[in-house]
């Protein structure tokens, strides 16, 4: 898993989720499939399952439509105790459910299994802009560094008795922010000056690095050839 | 706003995606037009400034909070294509190294917030400093009023995607009247906070602010 | 034959677009293999000297070559090979390793010199050698010491196998041992060396030659041992020797 080349494994994911959301949810059981399939390339990747799905509350805003449907769809209603549900509303949020769930789980894994260099190169691989490459680099190398400044600014704010309270405190921040974007931007102009001084010219040329044979595509293929071969049992003995 | 998988049918995501892909390709070509070499670096720099400062959260009331989006913020501070370029590496990195938002919906989000976001509230920004004639306030008032305006539009944006190809049982108009209203609250915070960040740079870097040196026809 | 100097000024005059005038007639001559200290105030143009040495600034007036190539802001030719000469390390070593690893970031400078991959390579490998650093050569610049950083912008640089080597404030925020192990590393080179300081001891300790910058005009130039004995020259530039320090 950890070994796959970025483009391989990012191209692969989206296969696998391109499939998941053109599968109608009427066939639940090509969705167990699904799930069996991440929860099998989970154990493989040897990633730890637990921080992951603390990680998966993003997903909860959307969420909140997804629950809501239920109850607001009208038409054909059931019970479960004192609720009335409307049929139609909750096949429609458990679709979204579903879906979702599976997808956060597949760029989860994507995420932790991809270190930020491979997906560079793998950006390179797949004929991106090079130009968006280069910003994706250096904007994946200086997180750290403005990330480390901008706790320092908050150190200094708050050594000096700042309490952040409600909209009063805006213009504390936004002035932090204005600072942060004043250094971001001069911080990139240096970085041009140290650029040019090695004769740089626009290209940016070292990043594909990673060798990639058939044997990374087959296996990069597996993953939404497994979930392909799911969708169409369940379209043959669910339809 | 962060659209997860399976909300919008793939057809839709997809047709997204060719836009996105056609907004961010002429971005490129403009972008490098306008800053040459020092395109990469510079805007690499704006990408982690968008990143951090959607990290930032301002308390709001009662322990909530919310953070800024910063579309029109990066358009007023280093013009529109630098902007979309580096909203759009936000939210690929963002999809791709942090899980947040779907793979299949990327292209969706893209459009949303990097391209019609960006180019909406800057363009609103541009009339209402030539429609008060460049005065002093003018450069604030602008970006006040087109990061208000860019939140509802990218919400609005999203309704049209939903209306298109939406998987679920609300009707489009019950889904424009949400996130339109709640997007329009959400916008005053953006106005507020994009409007004091732009002061601040103002005040000690004015030269920095793209939009203070742009008399430029509206172009999107 | 005579060996050419690695750097040679003559009249030069620069003002800032702003028409603030940061150069005044500088000239100056650095024999080839010369070590030579750059001091003065803060804002008395060292930056801006600097930046003319390897045409990221065109002179308003006056003449710069280096080695044997006449800076010229028309002919990119020149320009081009003239960066290869003359190599910076910047202050800040986070401005100078931008690239995700230590040894993509070595190799940048070769790889735009247009060589190929074996010479990139082995040229890499060498300046990493040179500053002690080949075994943290596929670490991330953000996992690496201030120290550590430093010493790899120094390889970025020297990589390239500079004519002269520029550094700008090498000594600052390094602890002492780290300033001692960049300084041996400095020693052991055999190149030209201008190193911008305001930090006298090393100054002292590196370069056998000295300058003092001050408004735009070279208001010194003299062995480090005789300008650092003269204490009103010092005073009158802003430098001071640490207290107890004495020649």
């Amino acid at each position: 898993m950890h070994d796959l080349p970025g483009h391989v494994k990012l191209l692969a994911f989206l296969a696998f989720m391109v499939i998941v959301v053109c599968t109608p949810i009427t066939r639940w059981p090509t969705f167990v499939g699904y799930f069996l399939i991440i929860v099998l390339v989970l154990t493989l990747s040897k990633l730890p399952a637990l921080t992951l799905a603390k990680r998966a509350t993003i997903e909860f805003p959307f969420l909140i439509f997804a629950i809501l449907m239920p109850f607001t769809a009208g038409g054909d209603e059931f019970e479960i105790g004192p609720l009335e549900l409307s049929r139609e509303g909750s096949i429609a949020g458990l679709n979204l459910i579903t879906k979702a769930t599976l997808g956060v789980a597949c760029s989860m894994i994507l995420a932790a299994s991809t270190t930020s260099h491979s997906l560079l190169a793998g950006f390179v691989r797949i004929k991106t802009p090079s130009l968006f490459v280069q910003i994706a680099a250096f904007m994946i190398r200086y997180l750290n560094v403005i990330n480390d400044q901008m706790t320092r600014m908050k150190v200094a704010r708050e050594s000096r008795g700042f309490v952040a309270t409600g909209p009063r405190s805006w213009p504390i921040f936004t002035s932090t922010l204005g600072a942060l974007f004043i250094r971001s931007y001069e911080r990139g102009e240096r970085v041009h000056l140290a650029m040019l001084s090695r004769g740089y010219s626009g290209a940016l040329s070292s990043l594909a690095t990673e060798r990639v044979s058939r044997k990374h595509w087959i296996y990069g293929a597996l993953f939404p050839l497994f979930a392909l071969i799911s969708f169409l049992l369940g379209m043959v003995l669910f339809s | 706003m962060h659209i997860p998988d399976g909300f919008i049918n793939i057809p839709t995501a997809a047709g997204a995606a060719a836009l996105a892909l056609t907004g961010v390709g002429y971005s490129v070509k403009k972008a490098k037009g306008e800053l040459d070499e020092k395109a990469a670096p510079l805007i690499g720099l704006v990408s982690v400034f968008v990143f951090a400062g959607q990290m930032i959260n301002f308390p709001v009331a009662a322990g909530t909070s919310g953070h800024l989006l910063g579309g029109a913020l990066a358009a007023v501070l280093v013009g529109p294509y630098a902007a979309s370029l580096a909203l759009t590496v936000v939210l690929a990195i963002q999809a791709l190294l942090f899980a947040d938002g779907g793979l299949t919906a990327l292209g969706l989000n893209v459009f949303n917030m990097s391209i019609f976001g960006v180019w909406s509230g800057y363009a609103i920004f541009l009339l209402v400093r030539k429609t008060l004639r460049y005065s002093n306030s003018a450069l604030l008032i602008g970006s006040a009023v087109g990061a208000f305006a860019s939140v509802p539009l990218a919400a609005t944006s999203f309704s049209i995607q939903y209306a298109i190809g939406g998987e679920g049982t609300f009707a489009p108009s019950t889904v424009f009247t949400a996130m339109f209203g709640t997007h329009l609250l959400i916008g005053i915070g953006e106005a507020i906070i994009t409007t004091l960040t732009v002061g601040a740079v103002l005040k000690t870097r004015p030269d920095l602010v793209y939009g203070k040196n742009k008399r430029a026809k509206v172009t999107s | 034959m005579t060996i050419k100097p690695s750097v040679q000024i003559s009249n030069l005059h620069y003002a800032y677009p702003d028409g603030n005038k940061a150069l005044n007639g500088v000239n100056l001559t650095i024999a080839s293999k010369e070590r030579v200290a750059l001091l003065g105030p803060n804002g008395a143009g060292k930056t801006t000297l600097v930046m003319h040495l390897n045409g990221i600034l065109s002179p308003t007036s006056g003449a710069i070559s280096i080695a044997d190539f006449t800076l010229d802001s028309s002919n990119k030719e020149i320009t081009k090979k003239v960066r290869e000469l003359v190599g910076i390390v910047f202050q800040d070593p986070d401005d100078q390793l931008f690239m995700p690893t230590v040894f993509e970031d070595v190799a940048f400078g070769p790889t735009n010199m247009g060589l190929t991959e074996g010479e990139i390579e082995e040229r890499s490998v060498h300046a990493l050698e040179l500053v002690g650093m080949l075994s943290l050569k596929d670490r991330a610049p953000h996992h690496l010491s201030f120290g550590q950083r430093r010493r790899v912008a120094v390889a970025t640089v020297l990589a390239m196998e500079p004519e002269i080597l520029i550094l700008d404030e090498p000594s600052s925020n390094l602890d002492p041992a780290s300033r001692r192990e960049l300084s041996e590393i400095l020693l052991d080179l055999d190149v030209t060396i201008l190193m911008v300081t305001h930090d006298l001891p090393y100054a002292f300790e590196i370069c056998e030659r000295s300058l003092i910058l001050n408004q735009g005009q070279i208001v010194a130039d003299d062995s480090t041992t005789s300008i650092l004995r003269n204490s009103d020259l010092l005073t009158a530039n802003r430098l001071e020797l640490p207290r107890g320090f004495a020649i």
